[in-house]
């Protein structure tokens, strides 16, 4: 640069307050206008081709031919390839072995892709598609979880934890009480659906567009299925039209299959899978089928736990590992379970391969958790309020999860404390128990119940972060990290943080799209972890910045550079004070660098798998929720009332995005435990295979009273300015909607018998529950049974 | 050739791809990708676009939210297309996108373009009220029931309904209001367009008939919110298209000392003030017929024609016992509804024929008889749901004695089915517990529907004998008490 940018004439007006403050979400404005480009919104290249795949309408088996001539015949086909055809890598699996970029030797699930069609346009790419013939020796598939148990068939070892003598605890203890729950799965329905774009670059470089949670990933991937270097590949990521651990793993198998067909035909490709198959051919939310025992005293105070803990995993292990494992680590959610014994199982089944769903195997061992409160509440003739608050972790002797970790910072007695008072929830108890009595057919049920979420990734090597922040002469400040943008305002955040490093408002901080050649080596945006994570390391490169500038002006000043101060767009020392772009300006002028890389790792976290001890998290976050449903005894029908929250996001870096995560959290979780129902046929067919079929919930779900609060608390740990993450744990308070259902159900009988229900809760289920009672227990008429 | 208005620009398209979707025209050939596919068939509303249309006195302008993904673009002819790119003033946000803006209303912002839209109509729809009712206040059902036909997977819906509270309660005059009147004349002058290759807009019976002669395999399309997934689910070609927006017969809605004849292609929107005039216990489940886009679009016609053993109103029409007039441009026939159904999605359409219009019978308001309707849908979710189960029940009681009963099912059979055994078993009957537990045992075993991914058969049962049970419930509701979970209006 011979001459430098002109400097703001006027210093700029700064906010009071970045961090902690409501700033709308940096493409708020290009939301509402049209403006923010998705993957498929991008001007297209030159040349585009779109992609397409042809699917197998066998579940299972071996292929014995593959025919593509009528789709090579099809009008405007330009290519097509099968696994014959991929020059690298066939296996494009995350972890483990086992999943096909295309179905190779054998079919492993209900519409597979075996082929991919490259033609001038998407219809026509479609079109050709459903004219290939793939000829496969049909087998029955296993689609049934306990089958698959019983067999054996798991696509990972069994993994256990001990806490104590479970046997002798038990044998020891007054009551005994079993039950069991089956746990329905979760199609992600994000709004924009899987995509990747491919575009060859000169010198045989490749730049990926992928809608992907983790870019470096389809780096890694897309290079091994060319046969190339990492340092070939680019992934560019601005955005995801929604993510939910949908586009952790199962964005790149369409990134490698565009990028595969743009290399062999030097064309840019663009494969978008349409809402249907993107259903069919995407893993969800596993499913589980999870048992437990429980030992208490007379008093329904846990004193031995039994957990037996089954993921349907699908045909492959995808991440079902951890994901099991998050189960395992939840099924106490806030509970101290004393003696424990918890096995959890990843059994193999041939349907879609399941993966990361927003909770990550949490909720599922959470819902466990609850049941066996419910299950204790009913024997004893308590509330189950009153047996929840008994059996919360805290107490001499009664810290310790069964993972050895202790339980440190506990806030949730004193959280659940005060929601039960802003939620008057023992006047509303009464109030219900009254109209209960009055109402013939309508029958209402209250539940609160808690959340307690670990957060790190539980994979230790994934808790680690690199930014890249840039200072320019003008003093505006562009940033760029490892997480990505899906909608849960990461890079609002983000601005935000580095703002407040720097004293400047956040115009003057621009947060540019995930790139693996910006910040190489990153970790999913995946695990609640992308402010944690991403912000410290975005924090730590501003500081290294600061750190130059701050000794430069100390230098210029003859003062102590530990002196220095930036603030209100200003960096003062002293006395001495001068506009931020001016000492930047200075600092060019006089050498000194203005860019710096940054990294964090987080502390303290550990686990060993062959002890099943350990910390494996850094801190949990804590939230409770009390949900009111009104239920239609004739029909099952019912409506979600009111519900209030108070969730613990520490120092909160954005209340409004925060809430926001913590209603969408809910509202996706309430959908998960009621109407959202995966149903597979005997074939191994999904049948809730689009919009129409599969009910997400709409905006007349949400409830007519919805009051969502942030429980004001400063994180212990060193957290970046001591937040806490948000992303996931919000999404199981839903639980006490589910509960508040069981509730409503067992008033029936009252309160003295615990129905069963498993989620999905649909109108059906709950009318099924009702009459599943036993004919003596009903304490009422009961007119639906 | 069509003709209509893109925003503010005029537009003649002289050869079309009959399958062309608004979307994809939008997407692909305008470069317009402010509009999104979220779904491709009409359940989720990312590609939301308003329409503009003159109102019956040709002198203003309704705003429509459609879903532009399941829209042919031949349906354009005549309107103002309205995309989210146009709606801000410059530099100025609209006050709807304001709002979201302010409320924090969007999060991925995929679903933002298509919740933004149907809000504008809201808005404007709540300006041109203002002028008539100005102190009408803007409540949450009116909310649920303007967005209900769009999906958003972040938000929890909670910050999009501020918004709309904030930006709709009062709205102030905006650019549209500025510009209606160049929009109107606008609109008036578009031509008179007969279509072009293989799309046909015949504007009398008469043409109707000669274009169903010379292109036997041509299809119908009135509303195509049913039609259109043939293409962008199944990837059908659809060669020749025969639409049914012009012909005066198929559009009028005529109120007769009688009847209520309803033209097959009138949308729901327009006939929802008149059913709803004569028929109020209707009214939760024409609110839960698909969506507003839904409806904006969806034809009364179309829904019986379709013969859908699953749609929302051929029980009705069974229960009200309506009559359906078939046409050949020739001759007019005039059914039962019933005799309509023959087997599952087959009718009685000879070749060459059409519906012409749905004849509702009005209530006779008589001072010795008092009579009870109920509409029942039950469905896993309450907005934009296809049944799992339709019942619908219509009883006339002298001195409390069954003077008629008739019913309509739907979700139970291959088609939409009555259940004469009930009817007949209950009339002459006492209003009584007993004669309701005899109609139990008589539906217990009247159908034997499916398992499907709505809802199992046995569940199916139940609810056929529960909802009966509903409804002598209601129908004896002395104490008024609650009996549903579901309130509309």
């Amino acid at each position: 640069m011979r001459k430098l940018i002109d400097k703001p004439q006027q210093p700029p007006v700064f906010q009071s307050k970045t961090v902690g403050s409501n700033k709308q979400h940096e493409s708020a404005e290009r939301h509402v206008t049209g403006k923010a480009r998705y993957i498929d919104d991008l001007p297209e290249p030159a040349g585009l081709l779109h992609a397409a795949v042809s699917m197998s309408m066998a579940a299972k088996g071996k292929i014995l031919s593959k025919d593509t001539t009528a789709i090579r015949n099809s009008e405007g086909v330009c290519d097509v390839i099968t696994t014959d055809d991929i020059p690298g890598h066939v296996d494009i699996a995350p972890v483990f072995d086992g999943d096909p970029i295309l179905a190779d030797k054998q079919v492993l699930f209900h519409r597979q892709p075996w082929c991919a069609v490259l033609a001038t346009s998407v219809n026509l790419a479609r079109k050709a598609a459903l004219k290939g013939t793939l000829e496969v020796e049909s087998e029955t598939p296993e689609l049934d979880i306990h089958s698959a148990h019983l067999k054996q068939n798991f696509v990972r070892p069994t993994h256990a934890m001990q806490q104590g003598d479970y046997e002798s605890a038990a044998n020891a203890a007054e009551h005994l009480i079993s039950g069991e729950v089956s746990i329905g799965g979760q199609e992600h329905m994000y709004l924009e659906g899987q995509i990747a774009l491919a575009i060859p670059e000169e010198e045989d470089r490749i730049t990926i567009y992928t809608s992907s949670q983790h870019p470096s990933e389809v780096q890694k991937l897309v290079a091994e299925v060319l046969d190339i270097k990492l340092h070939k590949v680019t992934v560019d990521m601005r955005r995801m039209g929604g993510g939910f651990g949908g586009k952790e793993t199962q964005a790149a198998q369409w990134a490698c299959i565009a990028a595969v067909l743009a290399m062999r035909n030097q064309r840019p490709v663009k494969l978008r899978v349409p809402r249907m198959q993107d259903m069919m051919l995407t893993g969800k939310r596993h499913p589980f089928d999870n048992s437990f025992t429980v030992a208490t005293d007379d008093n329904g105070l846990i004193k031995a736990t039994q957990a037996r803990i089954n993921g349907l995993c699908g045909h492959s292990a995808d991440l079902s590992e951890a994901i099991v494992d998050r189960a395992m680590f939840h099924c106490d959610n806030a509970y101290y379970l004393a003696d424990a014994d918890i096995v959890g199982y990843r059994c193999r089944t041939d349907t879609v391969s399941h993966t990361a769903f927003r909770g990550f195997g949490g909720p599922q061992g959470m819902v466990l958790a609850e049941a066996m409160i419910e299950a204790i509440a009913r024997k004893t003739g308590e509330d189950p309020l009153t047996i929840r608050q008994r059996n919360l972790y805290g107490g001499e002797g009664r810290n310790t999860t069964q993972y050895g970790m202790t339980i440190e910072h506990f806030n949730l007695p004193d959280l659940i404390e005060k929601l039960v008072q802003s939620s008057d929830y023992w006047q509303r108890r009464e109030d219900i128990k009254q109209f209960n009595q009055n109402n013939l057919v309508l029958k209402k049920g209250l539940s609160l119940t808690p959340v307690k979420f670990g957060i790190s990734f539980t994979a230790k090597h994934l808790n680690q972060a690199g930014a890249l922040v840039h200072v320019y002469t003008d003093g505006s400040v562009q940033v760029n990290h490892g997480g990505t943008e899906m909608g849960q305002g990461l890079h609002t955040k983000i601005q935000q943080i580095a703002a407040n490093e720097f004293g400047l408002d956040t115009d003057f901080i621009e947060v540019t799209a995930t790139r693996t050649d910006k910040v190489p080596n990153t970790s999913p945006t995946a695990a609640s972890s992308g402010t944690d994570i991403n912000g410290k390391a975005v924090q730590n490169a501003c500081l290294v910045i600061k750190q130059r500038l701050a000794e430069f002006w100390a230098e210029q000043q003859s003062g102590a550079s530990e002196e220095v101060q930036f603030r209100d767009g200003v960096v003062s020392l002293g006395e001495a004070k001068i506009p931020f772009p001016d000492l930047v300006q200075l600092a060019y002028m006089n050498r000194v660098s203005l860019s710096s890389t940054g990294f964090y790792k987080t502390p303290k976290i550990h686990y060993d798998r062959n002890t099943g001890k350990g910390r494996p998290f850094f801190y949990f976050a804590n939230g409770a929720s009390v949900s009111e449903v009104t239920v239609d005894t004739l029909t099952g029908e019912y409506k979600v009332d009111r519900v209030d929250i108070l969730h613990d996001v520490g120092a909160s870096l954005n209340p409004a995005i925060d809430i926001g995560q913590i209603e969408g959290g809910f509202i996706q979780g309430m959908g998960w435990l009621t109407t959202e129902e995966l149903l597979w046929d005997e074939q191994g067919r999904l049948l809730s295979n689009n919009a129409a079929t599969y009910k997400i919930p709409a905006i007349g779900d949400t409830p007519a009273i919805f009051n969502v609060d942030l429980y004001p608390h400063p994180n212990e740990e060193d957290s970046i300015y001591h937040s806490k993450a948000v992303g996931e744990p919000p999404l199981m308070l839903a639980m006490s909607v589910w509960c508040a259902l069981k509730d409503a159900v067992s008033s029936l009988t009252d309160y003295k018998v615990d129905p069963k229900l498993d989620p999905p809760a649909t109108a059906e289920k709950v009318l099924k529950a009702i009459q599943q009672l036993p004919e003596e227990a009903f304490t009422c008429e009961v007119l639906g049974r | 050739m069509i003709s209509f208005m893109l925003n503010d620009e005029l537009v003649h398209i002289s050869k079309i791809d009959n399958n062309c979707t608004v979307l994809e025209w939008l997407r692909e050939n305008q470069s317009l990708c402010g509009t999104k596919e979220g779904c491709g068939s009409g359940d989720c509303g990312a590609c939301t676009v308003v329409l503009a249309e003159l109102n019956d006195s040709q002198n203003g302008l309704e705003y429509r939210a459609i879903n532009s993904c399941i829209t042919f673009l031949s349906a354009l002819d005549g309107k103002q297309l309205i995309t989210v790119e146009h709606l801000a003033d410059g530099n100025a946000l609209h006050p709807v996108q304001q709002a979201m803006v302010d409320k924090h209303g969007s999060q991925c912002g995929f679903c933002t373009p298509g919740f933004v839209m149907p809000m504008f109509s809201l808005y404007k729809t709540r300006e041109s009220q203002e002028q008539s009712s100005p102190t009408a206040e803007l409540n949450r059902h009116q909310i649920d029931n303007a967005l209900s036909g769009n999906l958003c997977r972040c938000t929890g819906y909670r910050p999009i309904i501020d918004a709309a509270l904030d930006a709709c309660e009062a709205p102030s005059a905006d650019k549209f209001s500025a510009n209606s009147t160049a929009t109107i004349e606008n609109l008036k002058a578009l031509p008179q367009n007969s279509g072009t290759d293989g799309l046909h807009l015949p504007d009398s019976r008469a043409a109707l008939a000669d274009l169903l002669v010379k292109y036997p395999q041509a299809r119908l399309v009135a509303g195509s919110t049913d039609l259109a997934l043939e293409v962008t689910q199944q990837y059908k070609q659809l060669p020749q298209l025969i639409s049914t927006r012009y012909v005066p017969e198929l559009n009028r809605i005529e109120e007769k000392e009688q009847e209520l004849v309803i033209g097959a292609a009138v949308t729901y929107s327009k006939l929802q003030d008149k059913l709803l005039h004569y028929y109020p216990e209707l009214e939760e489940l024409l609110a839960r017929l698909g969506s507003l886009p839904i409806r904006n679009q969806g034809t009364l016609g179309g829904n019986v024609a379709n013969a859908s053993p699953i749609g929302d109103t051929p029980p009705v029409l069974l229960a009200l016992n309506a009559q359906l007039t078939l046409d050949n441009g020739e001759q007019q026939r005039t059914i039962p509804v019933a005799e309509f159904f023959l087997d599952y999605k087959k009718t009685t359409l000879k070749k060459g024929e059409w519906l012409s219009d749905i004849r509702i019978p009005l209530p006779q308001e008589k001072a010795t008889t008092e009579g009870c309707l109920r509409a029942y849908k039950i469905s896993k979710r309450f907005e934009d749901d296809i049944s799992a189960v339709c019942a619908v029940f219509n009883i006339t009681l002298e001195q409390g004695v069954v003077k008629s009963l008739a019913t309509g099912f739907g979700g139970v059979a291959a088609v939409p089915a009555v259940c004469s055994a009930l009817e007949q078993a209950v009339t002459g009957k006492a209003w009584n517990l007993d004669t309701m537990k005899q109609g139990k045992a008589i539906l217990a075993d009247a159908f034997t529907p499916i398992d499907d991914v709505r809802a199992s058969a046995q569940y199916r049962k139940t609810m056929l004998v529960n909802l009966w049970q509903r409804f002598w419930l209601e129908s004896n509701n002395q104490t008024q008490a609650e009996l549903r979970v579901i309130q509309h209006a």
